[in-house]
């Protein structure tokens, strides 16, 4: 019940910030908007399919998640640094409490966002089929990374930190190394070979393969995402529950 | 009867000693006062008391429940109001005193009675629709007393309760806690010596994690030869005059 109560609150503070709407919910409309423009202005002939509304679907659907470690970090700093935290701390809420209340919303929000992104792509030609349900569920799962990442840095920066590091830093490398706006396969070398280690590509793909019916090809990619996700989480829960039991709130 | 019974309580961090085998004993009603100088282990104290860290030696035990033992049966008869507002910003003052009152497992119709007769005791019932961000110093501050006492608590920690306030806004906040003085035992820490000696039953001073004295206002200055709380605390924390 406490969860339910705690991600009912979360969700407001989130929701009720104008900036995280729009980083949330326009920004990947927007960019949608600017490379399908890009696209239709690359002549047929240069046989450059990079930025075609194929790509770029499940490209800006998992680039939009990256925001979520932005929202998570942010609020949980906000949290720590006004003492909110300390006085939830003095309260019977426990760490499970405090997990899932900020991941829940987090995580119906990523479900959202990939629903409006995957839903407008069919807007500018993306085959609206049966299979976008399963890619919004995917790229939702995906999202967990990002929440994760924003747990943990929330858990031991201030506001200023996170918002640098998940606001900047962490969706720079997602974008780059995802291979959404730039093709990873042509440039190859180290670039790709961090790619292929690093957990965005493979959202990217998992996203993909689901979304035009390639199930076969999803495992690998899911493994990898989620076994990255478990590690940043367990991490996240570590110096989460570190704080709660007298570590500086 | 006694709300809270210290012994020999001690926080060490490596080699540094925050709190120093602290004895002490507080009445049920009583509003106990901690003074001390910047570092000298009031806020440790505190968050020892509420279960946010735990000691690393000795006890304390809040109204039978100890607080290494049985943290949870403890913090379900407490509430703090932390140094800093500590409320959540976006959410309206209405909102904020629902939240707290859930987490402490009131049902909703109890949540929302309590909610309006806390708006209503603090004054706070013409901003109950406005975000907490939007309101002033004074206001969050009375917004941060009376989130900690929607739980109904038997002990409430307020840790520097008017820091930063004016003061107007500061004497309006001391008839609130007045007004709570024999209903609810009350710890408070402030460096406002004339808060101190306003609001307290009795006054303890730390220095350098020990309790050095303790009393009512009326014996610390008699026990030092002083006119005023002010001198007798520099007295006892090791100043000088």
């Amino acid at each position: 019940m406490r969860i339910v109560l705690f991600a009912k609150r979360n969700t407001k503070e989130i929701l009720r910030d104008p900036t995280n709407l729009f980083f949330g919910l326009g920004f990947p409309l927007i960019l949608l908007v600017l490379l399908s423009i890009i696209n239709a202005s690359i002549p047929t002939e240069a046989n450059n399919t990079m930025f075609s509304i194929e790509n770029l679907a499940p490209g800006l659907a998992m680039f939009g998640t990256a925001f979520m470690a932005l929202f998570s970090g942010m609020l949980l700093s906000k949290d720590r640094t006004s003492s909110f935290l300390m006085r939830l701390f003095a309260s019977p809420m426990t760490s499970l409490d405090f997990i899932l209340g900020y991941t829940l919303p987090l995580f119906v929000m990523a479900l959202a966002q990939a629903a409006i992104t995957l839903f407008a792509s069919c807007l500018a030609g993306l085959e609206l089929t049966v299979n976008l349900l399963p890619a919004i569920l995917v790229t939702a799962l995906s999202s967990l990374l990002f929440v994760g990442f924003g747990l943990l840095f929330g858990s031991m920066m201030n506001e200023k930190a996170v918002g640098g590091i998940c606001g900047a830093v962490l969706t720079n490398v997602a974008g780059w190394l995802s291979g959404v706006f730039i093709p990873l396969d042509l440039i190859g070398g180290a670039f790709k070979k961090a790619a292929d280690i690093l957990p965005f590509y493979h959202s990217v793909q998992a996203i993909k393969a689901v979304l035009y019916g390639n199930f076969g090809e999803l495992l690998p990619h899911l493994t990898i995402i989620l076994g990255y996700s478990v590690v940043i989480f367990a991490l996240a829960v570590i110096v989460f529950q570190r704080k709660m039991s007298g570590g500086k709130a | 009867m006694n709300a809270i019974t210290i012994t020999n309580m001690s926080k060490k961090y490596g080699e540094f000693t925050a709190v120093d085998e602290l004895n002490l004993t507080i009445e049920q009603g009583e509003l106990f006062s901690l003074l001390g100088v910047n570092g000298a282990g009031k806020t440790t104290t505190i968050k020892m008391l509420s279960c946010l860290i735990k000691p690393t030696g000795g006890d304390a035990v809040l109204l039978g429940d100890s607080v290494k033992e049985h943290p949870q049966a403890v913090k379900a008869k407490i509430n703090i109001s932390p140094q800093e507002t500590a409320v959540a910003a976006n959410l309206s003052v209405i909102e904020n005193l629902e939240l707290i009152a859930s987490i402490y497992g009131k049902d909703s119709k109890t949540v929302k009675k309590s909610a309006d007769k806390m708006a209503t005791q603090f004054r706070l019932d013409g901003v109950r629709n406005k975000k907490s961000k939007q309101l002033s110093g004074g206001m969050q501050r009375r917004l941060s007393i009376a989130m900690a006492l929607i739980s109904n608590p038997k002990i409430l920690f307020l840790d520097e309760p008017t820091l930063g306030l004016d003061v107007l806004a500061r004497r309006e906040l001391w008839t609130c806690i007045k007004s709570l003085k024999g209903k609810v035992t009350i710890i408070l820490t402030t460096h406002y010596l004339e808060e101190a000696e306003a609001l307290s039953d009795r006054v303890g001073i730390m220095a350098n994690g020990k309790l050095t004295a303790i009393g009512t206002v009326a014996e610390l200055t008699e026990q030092t030869g002083t006119s005023k709380l002010e001198d007798a605390f520099v007295m006892l924390s090791g100043g000088a005059v």
